[in-house]
């Protein structure tokens, strides 16, 4: 029977940390789904680059609930996908990502996400980047500064189309 | 490497309706839980609210909501286990609403924070919600409960199915 979620790589904090990266993806599964888990020293929002790119090459239309008013944002030529347009707030909070078609080198990669932190808000974001390069490697990050504190994990999973 | 995302345990509601859906005994060898739902409830109204609680705690939540209502987007803080509305016995014959829920380290000893998207698909009242979660608690779940208002029932042909995420 073919594996659904191959797990592929896990990182588990022992230490705060700026930045989570999954590098070294296989380019041999169709679509990729990325499972953040933890908390933030700040009331940050997050970020996502791939390849290491660090150009404007993102853009990303977010509709996002705090709790009291829902609204929607769009974002482009950035050099990095902002996941949601509330901070995280400092309790346990999580995303996740889907990236259908990651390897192929023939289109722009689009990348899907949910951010959901009870004490701040939950978003939907779609996000773009403009590169036909297959995706070898991700990193998280804060926009406003903080860390992802010890005990935060960050799990790439593998799904294949047959 | 074995399997990863292995169905636990599945339930289907029978003729005579059900109270609540529950998954008792939950293995913990998992990393990650994923709930999918296929549900209507009897509750005389448009939509049922499904609500979705652990270890028998219907307390320690905090829930943010984005709604889609028709054509009016809202956002609401709730301190009850909502995860959003389905199916309810004034919405046309046949239809259920749609759920699923991710729960990330469901194990861990940290609080659970969760992520869930509920559809209730019907002519007379469409609702699509997003809803960020947290349990606070730093017990592992090991029981979840799908559960509605009142004492309302789940309707014949409701399925919850329960599945666990490996990470290695």
């Amino acid at each position: 029977m073919a594996m659904t979620y191959e797990p592929l790589n896990t990182t588990t904090l022992t230490t705060a940390a700026a930045t989570i990266s999954l590098n070294s993806i296989p380019s041999t599964y169709t679509d990729l789904v990325v499972v953040f888990n933890g908390t933030n020293s700040a009331n940050s929002e997050s970020t996502l680059q791939v390849n290491g790119d660090t150009a404007t090459n993102y853009s990303a239309t977010i509709i996002d609930g705090n709790g009291s008013s829902a609204t929607s944002y769009r974002y482009s030529t950035r050099s990095s996908i902002y996941t949601q347009v509330t901070g995280c707030g400092t309790d346990q909070y999580n995303m996740i990502f889907h990236l259908q078609n990651y390897s192929n080198t023939t289109t722009y990669k689009t990348i899907l996400t949910r951010f959901n932190a009870a004490s701040k808000g939950t978003s939907a974001c779609v996000g773009l980047w403009r590169s036909t390069s297959a995706i070898t490697s991700i990193t998280l990050g804060n926009l406003s500064g903080g860390n992802f504190n010890t005990g935060s994990t960050l799990t790439i999973y593998g799904i294949k189309a047959a | 490497m074995g399997t990863t995302f292995v169905k636990i345990a599945t339930a289907t509601v029978g003729s005579g309706g059900a109270a609540t859906i529950d998954f008792s005994s939950i293995p913990q060898t998992y990393t990650d839980l994923v709930i999918k739902i296929s549900a209507r409830n009897n509750e005389t109204d448009n939509g049922a609210s499904l609500r979705v609680y652990f270890n028998n705690d219907t307390s320690n939540i905090a829930v943010k909501e984005l709604r889609a209502i028709g054509s009016t987007p809202a956002s609401y803080s709730i301190t009850y286990a909502q995860a959003g509305y389905v199916s309810a016995n004034q919405t046309e014959s046949n239809v259920f609403g749609t759920a699923t829920v991710y729960i990330p380290n469901y194990t861990s000893s940290n609080h659970k924070s969760s992520s869930a998207e509920i559809i209730l698909p019907s002519n007379v009242e469409f609702y699509s919600v997003l809803s960020a979660r947290l349990w606070s608690s730093t017990s592992a779940i090991n029981q979840i409960t799908i559960a509605n208002t009142l004492s309302w029932t789940w309707a014949q042909y409701t399925t919850a199915t329960l599945y666990g995420i490996k990470n290695s």
